[in-house]
């Protein structure tokens, strides 16, 4: 898979030099075009292929430096995946990954491991993904001497110090995983994806198994340690509250599509997508005396083997004028507002006239649908976006 | 008042360990009226699981209810009930939905086998009349299409429709208390919301009291009229739900409101509880919470709060109670003044 750089193509070699000017502008750290992931489904004796599951369906988006971009779904949506597609851990079917001008999908084995220096990962579960033979000292240590940064007592000091850094005592170094809380152990996952001096972090659910006043902390330290370090995250999560106190922009995924992209701000003032909209709904709220106007879907989400035809979310939809329109035609993830990205055709303003709705069946014109929410109303406009891409 | 339904007083559970004794729950009372929701928050090892399992006295060797711990229901103490008679009452005055349906229901049975069985078990009904019952609840419960998803196995259905069936177990005998243990954790956002949307319409429809036991505060608020805060095996406050929400009195409870990211507000740093849960071998002298407090002063240290009365319908076990002017200079808590990392 991998080409030394003169045997690539002319387009492709004036394209990776617009990319690196562009990146001295600033421009995203990490592009992600058209990207998807199948996984076929095997029956039978002789694992024939007798389908396949589209995981992730022709997901595109940008991640600025220094950004957190967020991608929120439920179970099944394809959020994980992405986020391990773009680290390859999981190898993507189809699409373009690019990181700060190089094209991730055709490094080789050596190229891989280097650009895994700059691209870590954090999982959910920190007690599977710490060995329990290991010293906590000797797994932090083991990305320092992969990738040579560091030797002897160098290395020692540089674990102590990292280990100080997410708050835990240098000398716990000589611990193994099994004494410590969940907390001190995604503190010590954190820790080990530092070792390396990324500058972009896939966070996978870090927060999702921990107790409300541990994650607190551990959500803290992600965002102090993102200021200290200039570093970008993608951060990968259902719970809606959380990802909120995290995120520049989020995506919406459903069935694994984005079905909405757009500040945090703004999506969770004025979801778009009617999925967002109930899933904000949803969302049980602390304050007993908040009223809420809750949209209760129907039903369960479909089978990502069989995918409901035109907008994937249409037979759970609740959107006023949803028709058969809606079965028929892919919505476009379309700018709603400035940078207020929603895959509705019947939310205005849309790109796909009525004309082209009525052809595919439709009977009700497009509507401007924002169903009141009202514990999503008091968000604060006076805080000043964070690094957001625009 | 009434009597009320359920009253558990002074509900101690220990688990003898070897040499140490984990003091899982200790000193617990509540009670719940007909037809109430009552809220038990807490985090991991505070000790409310532990609780609901000593109700249905499930809990497991090494784990004993000690002498001294009552618990009244419908008359009689259960603690102290013979094993038959207490068959009697799980699963038909008093019954359990747990947090993963997928390990609470049987795999190699139909879930339409399954929720007749206990009909079988309490009812006296035949075989057929059972089966009917089950479908009946099966379809009050909102699965779709009941006859046929009776006849399915729990792996063909969704998480939530697995959910919908363990409510139509623990309904079907209409008990007077329904203990749900985490019931809408393990599920995404939207079933969780049709769960309780679900839980709240039956209890209405059948005047079921409700045990709800969770770690989420935005469910204690939507489905509870009164909370039960646990921390370190003790209730450490107790309050209407609108008084807790509004006006928490324990340290705990106000760390644990803050330190919850919540939608309806702006992006800011989240305040945090430092320190962790103690082990319940070792729980601290004087007050439980002390280390992690704010507030805390000598007499913390000296001198075990019991649960004041704020109000007649609010207790909290903090001296703050007696003593309100150490609230206005907090401190760093005693884990970060040693240096002691999280």
């Amino acid at each position: 898979m991998s080409e030394p750089s003169w045997m690539m193509e002319t387009s492709d070699r004036i394209q990776a030099v617009e990319r690196m000017q562009e990146a001295e502008r600033g421009g995203p750290l990490l592009s992600i075009r058209n990207l998807s992931k199948s996984f076929p489904i095997r029956r039978g004796l002789l694992g024939r292929t007798a389908g396949e599951v589209r995981a992730v369906n022709d997901v595109s988006f940008d991640i600025a430096r220094g950004e957190t971009l967020s991608l929120v779904g439920e179970s099944g949506c394809g959020k994980t995946t992405t986020g391990r597609s773009i680290l390859r851990l999981i190898e993507p079917t189809a699409g373009r990954i690019d990181f700060d001008g190089r094209d991730v999908r055709r490094l080789g084995a050596t190229g891989l491991r280097e650009i895994r220096r700059e691209m870590q990962i954090i999982f959910q579960d920190p007690v599977s993904s710490l060995n329990p033979r290991m010293t906590i000292g000797a797994a932090i240590r083991e990305g320092i001497t992969i990738h040579r940064l560091a030797e002897g007592s160098a290395a020692d000091a540089k674990v102590q110090q990292l280990l100080e850094e997410v708050g835990l005592r240098g000398e716990y170094a000589t611990r193994y995983p099994h004494e410590f809380s969940g907390g001190q152990r995604q503190r010590i996952g954190i820790a080990r994806a530092l070792a390396v001096e990324p500058r972009f972090i896939v966070c996978d659910e870090p927060v999702s198994a921990l107790d409300v006043s541990v994650q607190a902390q551990v959500i803290n330290l992600l965002r102090d340690l993102q200021r200290e370090r200039q570093l970008t995250y993608l951060f990968i999560a259902h719970d809606l509250s959380v990802v909120k106190h995290m995120s520049d922009r989020v995506a919406v995924m459903y069935l694994g599509k984005i079905v909405e992209l757009a500040p945090a701000e703004d999506l969770y003032r004025e979801p778009m997508m009617p999925y967002t909209q109930a899933l904000l709904s949803a969302v049980p709220v602390a304050n007993p005396r908040i009223e809420k106007t809750r949209i209760l879907l129907e039903g369960d989400v479909p089978s990502p083997a069989s995918p409901p035809s035109g907008c994937v979310f249409h037979p759970r939809c609740h959107h006023p004028a949803k028709d058969a329109a809606c079965a028929h035609i892919v919505p476009p993830l379309e700018e709603k507002a400035p940078g207020h990205f929603a895959a509705c055709i019947k939310q205005l303003p849309t790109g796909v006239s009525w004309e082209t709705q009525q052809e595919a069946g439709g009977v009700n014109p497009p509507v401007r649908y924002l169903p009141v929410v009202k514990q999503l109303a008091r968000v604060d406009k006076s805080a000043p976006p964070i690094g957001r891409h625009s | 008042m009434t009597e009320p339904l359920l009253s558990v007083e002074n509900l101690r559970t220990w688990f003898h360990t070897g040499d140490a004794v984990a003091k899982a729950v200790d000193g617990v009372s509540f009670s719940i009226g007909s037809g109430e929701t009552l809220g038990i928050v807490g985090e991991s090892g505070c000790g409310k699981s532990v609780t609901a399992l000593s109700i249905l006295r499930l809990v497991q060797q090494p784990g004993r209810i000690e002498s001294g711990s009552r618990i009244m229901f419908e008359g009689k103490d259960l603690v102290t009930l013979d094993d038959a008679a207490m068959r009697d009452i799980r699963g038909n005055r008093i019954s359990m939905i747990f947090q993963e349906p997928m390990s609470a229901l049987n795999p190699v049975f139909t879930v339409g086998d399954q929720v007749a069985e206990v009909a079988r078990i309490h009812g006296h009904g035949s075989r057929r009349d059972a089966w009917n019952r089950a479908v009946e609840m099966l379809s009050l419960t909102g699965i779709p299409a009941p006859e046929e998803r009776a006849k399915e196995y729990p792996h063909q259905l969704s998480g939530g429709m697995r959910q919908r069936v363990l409510i139509a177990m623990a309904l079907i005998m209409n008990p007077a208390l329904v203990i749900a243990d985490e019931p809408t954790t393990a599920l995404d956002v939207t079933i969780q919301a049709q769960i309780l949307e679900l839980l709240v319409d039956l209890q209405k429809r059948f005047g079921t009291s409700i045990l709800m036991i969770t770690h989420d505060l935005g469910v204690i608020a939507e489905t509870a009229s009164r909370v039960v805060v646990m921390y370190c095996g003790e209730v450490v406050e107790e309050a209407e739900v609108d008084t807790l929400f509004a006006a928490a009195h324990h340290p705990y409870t106000e760390g644990l409101m803050h330190a919850m990211p919540q939608l309806s507000e702006p992006r800011a740093r989240l305040n945090v509880i430092p320190g962790s849960v103690p082990a319940p071998t070792d729980w601290p002298s004087g007050c439980r919470f002390r280390d992690r407090c704010p507030y805390s002063w000598e007499r913390c240290e000296r001198e075990h709060p019991p649960l004041y009365e704020i109000s007649p319908t609010h207790t909290s076990r903090c001296h703050l109670a007696v003593e309100p002017e150490h609230r206005a200079n907090p401190h760093p808590p005693l884990v970060e003044q040693l240096g002691v990392s999280v």
